[in-house]
């Protein structure tokens, strides 16, 4: 009897239970629903306005241009900008990965010039020019020549420079002056070496030269390949042979690999160009050869010790006339971009000579993005604080051609890169190599038979695109 | 060093003279002890300490060598990591980790009944399924996962995270549950049980209480991996779902300082998870001192 009664109760029991659960398991769904339609409405509710994503690297000038959109918006207030700002390396593979699939997260997306040929001739970003000829004002002939010819294809610009960059040597005017020794106007590779002997001074953290040692083709290979190039070396010969093991090339990177291996700064094979600005920009480097666009770091006297006690020498050289790269990061559209007018409307915005005066108002001259047009250079305001390094910098920038950078013609775009897709890989492995050496690991001789096997695999695919 | 002392007291009631002996013989040695213990955990300490200073510095005294000890702090660094948008990034990581830690102990609890206390069949090749899920690195599997994400357009959408971390997180999560259902005494479970309890009470009133331990530190872990979780997120999204350890990475810049700037993005992002951990830890605590599981 007992049994009997107390049989239904647990059933009922049961069964509360079963429906308790099954409100709770309904409430959570309907929350997760909930939330994917918010997020879905979210995305929708403004859509009166054009939303474009822009991807930037998040250097100093793109985070001036991303506190400066409360202009852009006064100026376009139909377009809703949202950033995505990311580190070289991380901004490169993302923006990369978006492109070359059809992703398609992104409306503007920052380039280089290493990217632009080869991504225009596969479709994947828009040809600008047309957008470039209907804008008034925009003057694309005011940008800088080298610049505007390395972003360019079958001559159209396919992405528009926000700024460029050659390579030069800065050196520190005391600590010359305190040791008794002068810069030579056009200095060569051995009077460095040996300017750089007599500055060393490790006793009080003064190294003789900062250079970059760390892997990377961004990195150790930047600089170094200049160095290859003005020694009569080079990455391949004009039939698409490679010359890492040829003499001139040796010659190059023992040179360099000594230098700073001798009277460099200490764990240089960690060091790239971030370690670099901090080292000259603290006064623990008495020279530094590198990118033109390290004024911006170690000109600005919030955070460097150095400013306003510099000298700039073009970038060495020992058989060719001038030895400087070139290099820009610039502004594209991906063909995949929903929003095209109006993410031109933004890369226009971001581009034009206007913009180059708000950030010298806003900012400060000292910060505007340099080396992208000619009429920045004819600022009095922006001439009066660059008089150091404003005309090294111009005659770097128009120097930077493969004809008065390398000894002999090759059959590929670039001066401190190769403009094939395969670089990026080829030339990271290279600078491991490279690098090894720098740490003395292995000898020069060592690491460049290695890179010559690697280069010799992509040679391969050249060679017999070739001889077809 | 007062958990050491109490550890010997037990053994001290039983033969004092000897102990005491011992513990006065040890005691140029226990303070060295106490001292190299003490200089670990300070070494261990530093970086996160260095991290919280430097979060107070101008970028300039941030980079300089040798490194200052004294200076003017500032909040500069805070506020200028606010006004990039912090709050947007936190809030979600905040939706990815909070929901997808919610799903996985929802699945997981079952899953782990079913592979413990009541085992399925083949037990050993399920539990062997579930962990060979994360023997593949997950760089192997980004693009494919990434080209899926772009054909249903779900990618830089938040609920993309909370889906994957929830995938990534359920097998870890049905594996520590699993230890910890086994060490449940089958007898109180047959009790609930003869006592007419259904396998939902059971669970709920029995089971659950006696296993909050290590639901709370299986949590735990599960919290920790979601918030800290990078690859996922700087490949899957872009402008709206950017989690925090995307605000991290995005105030490093190749060219200028920004070693400030990232020591205050640093202290923000740890602060939850260190909150998390001290919740955590005090219902780890209380469980154990329960006493329900020995």
């Amino acid at each position: 009897m007992r049994n009997s009664t107390a049989a239904p109760d647990r059933v009922r029991g049961r069964h509360r239970t079963a429906v308790r659960r099954g409100a709770w398991w309904q409430a959570l769904l309907l929350a997760l629903v909930t939330g994917f339609a918010m997020t879905g409405c979210a995305a929708s509710a403004d859509e009166t306005k054009d939303e474009i994503v822009v991807a930037i690297v998040s250097n100093p000038q793109m985070q001036d241009a991303m506190e400066l959109q409360d202009e852009f918006a006064k100026a376009h207030p139909d377009v809703n900008v949202k950033f995505v700002s990311l580190p070289e390396n991380e901004a490169r593979a993302k923006i990369t990965a978006s492109v070359a699939t059809g992703g398609g997260e992104f409306d503007v997306v920052m380039i280089s010039n290493y990217e632009t040929p080869i991504w225009a001739e596969n479709g994947w970003i828009e040809n600008l020019q047309p957008y470039i000829d209907k804008t008034e004002g925009y003057d694309d002939q005011d940008f800088i020549g080298s610049i505007r010819n390395a972003l360019s294809y079958e001559d159209d610009m396919y992405s528009v420079p926000f700024y460029g960059e050659s390579s030069f040597l800065v050196y520190n005017e005391e600590m010359f002056e305190k040791a008794g020794v002068t810069m030579p106007e056009n200095p060569t590779w051995p009077e460095i070496n040996e300017l750089a002997a007599k500055l060393d001074d490790p006793d009080n953290g003064v190294s003789g030269i900062c250079l970059r040692g760390l892997a990377g083709w961004g990195e150790v290979m930047a600089p170094l390949s200049t160095v290859m190039n003005t020694y009569g070396g080079g990455w391949f010969d004009e039939d698409w042979n490679p010359t890492l093991t040829s003499p001139e090339t040796k010659q190059a990177v023992n040179e360099y690999v000594n230098l700073v291996r001798e009277h460099g700064q200490p764990g240089a094979a960690t060091s790239g160009y971030g370690d670099c600005i901090t080292r000259y920009s603290q006064g623990n480097a008495a020279m530094w050869y590198d990118a033109t666009a390290m004024v911006s770091s170690i000109e600005d006297p919030a955070s460097s010790t150095v400013a306003g006690k510099n000298g700039y020498a073009p970038a060495p050289v020992m058989d060719t006339e001038d030895a400087g790269w070139l290099y820009s990061w610039s502004l594209a559209i991906p063909s995949t971009s929903d929003h095209k007018d109006a993410a031109w409307d933004f890369v226009s915005w971001m581009t034009n000579k206007e913009y180059i005066k708000l950030v010298g108002e806003r900012f400060g001259w000292e910060r505007v993005p340099p080396g992208s047009r000619y009429s920045t250079y004819e600022v009095p305001e922006y001439r009066e604080i660059s008089q150091a390094y404003a005309q090294p910098t111009l005659d770097a920038m128009d120097g930077a051609s493969q004809e008065s950078s390398m000894t002999h013609p090759v059959p590929y775009e670039g001066l401190q890169f190769v403009a094939i897709p395969e670089f990026q890989d080829l030339g990271t492995r290279v600078g491991q190599q490279i690098s090894a050496a720098v740490a003395g690991q292995i000898t020069v001789d060592e690491a460049l038979e290695q890179s010559q096997a690697y280069a010799e695999q992509v040679a391969r695919t050249y060679q017999r695109e070739e001889g077809q | 060093m007062s958990t050491t002392v109490q550890t010997q007291t037990p053994s001290a009631e039983t033969s004092e003279p000897p102990v005491r002996r011992k513990r006065k013989g040890g005691g140029a040695g226990s303070a060295a002890l106490t001292l190299f213990t003490w200089l670990l955990a300070l070494g261990f300490f530093m970086p996160v300490l260095w991290m919280v200073l430097t979060s107070f510095k101008q970028e300039a005294d941030a980079a300089s060598n040798p490194p200052k000890f004294f200076f003017t702090p500032t909040l500069d660094q805070y506020k200028a990591v606010f006004e990039a948008g912090a709050g947007g990034y936190l809030w979600n990581s905040v939706i990815a980790t909070v929901v997808s830690t919610i799903l996985v102990i929802l699945l997981a609890i079952p899953a782990a009944y079913a592979v413990s206390i009541r085992p399925v069949e083949k037990t050993k090749d399920v539990l062997f399924f579930f962990i060979s899920t994360k023997m593949l690195p997950v760089v192997a599997v980004i693009m494919p996962i990434y080209v899926v994400a772009g054909k249903l357009k779900v990618l830089d959408n938040i609920w993309t995270l909370v889906f994957l971390y929830t995938a990534m997180n359920l097998p870890l999560a049905v594996w520590m549950m699993r230890s910890f259902f086994q060490e449940v005494p089958r007898e109180v479970l047959e009790a609930a049980q003869m006592d007419g309890a259904s396998l939902m009470t059971t669970m709920r009133v029995v089971l659950i209480p006696m296993v909050a331990p290590g639901i709370a530190s299986t949590a735990l872990i599960c919290v920790i991996f979601a918030w800290n979780e990078f690859f996922f997120a700087l490949n899957l999204t872009a402008a709206d779902a950017a989690t925090v350890p995307i605000m991290l990475v995005s105030t490093m810049t190749s060219e200028g300082l920004y070693l400030a700037r990232l020591s205050a993005a640093s202290v923000l992002a740890s602060l939850p998870v260190v909150l998390a951990g001290w919740i955590a830890q005090k219902q780890l605590v209380r469980g154990l001192s329960m006493g329900a599981i020995k």
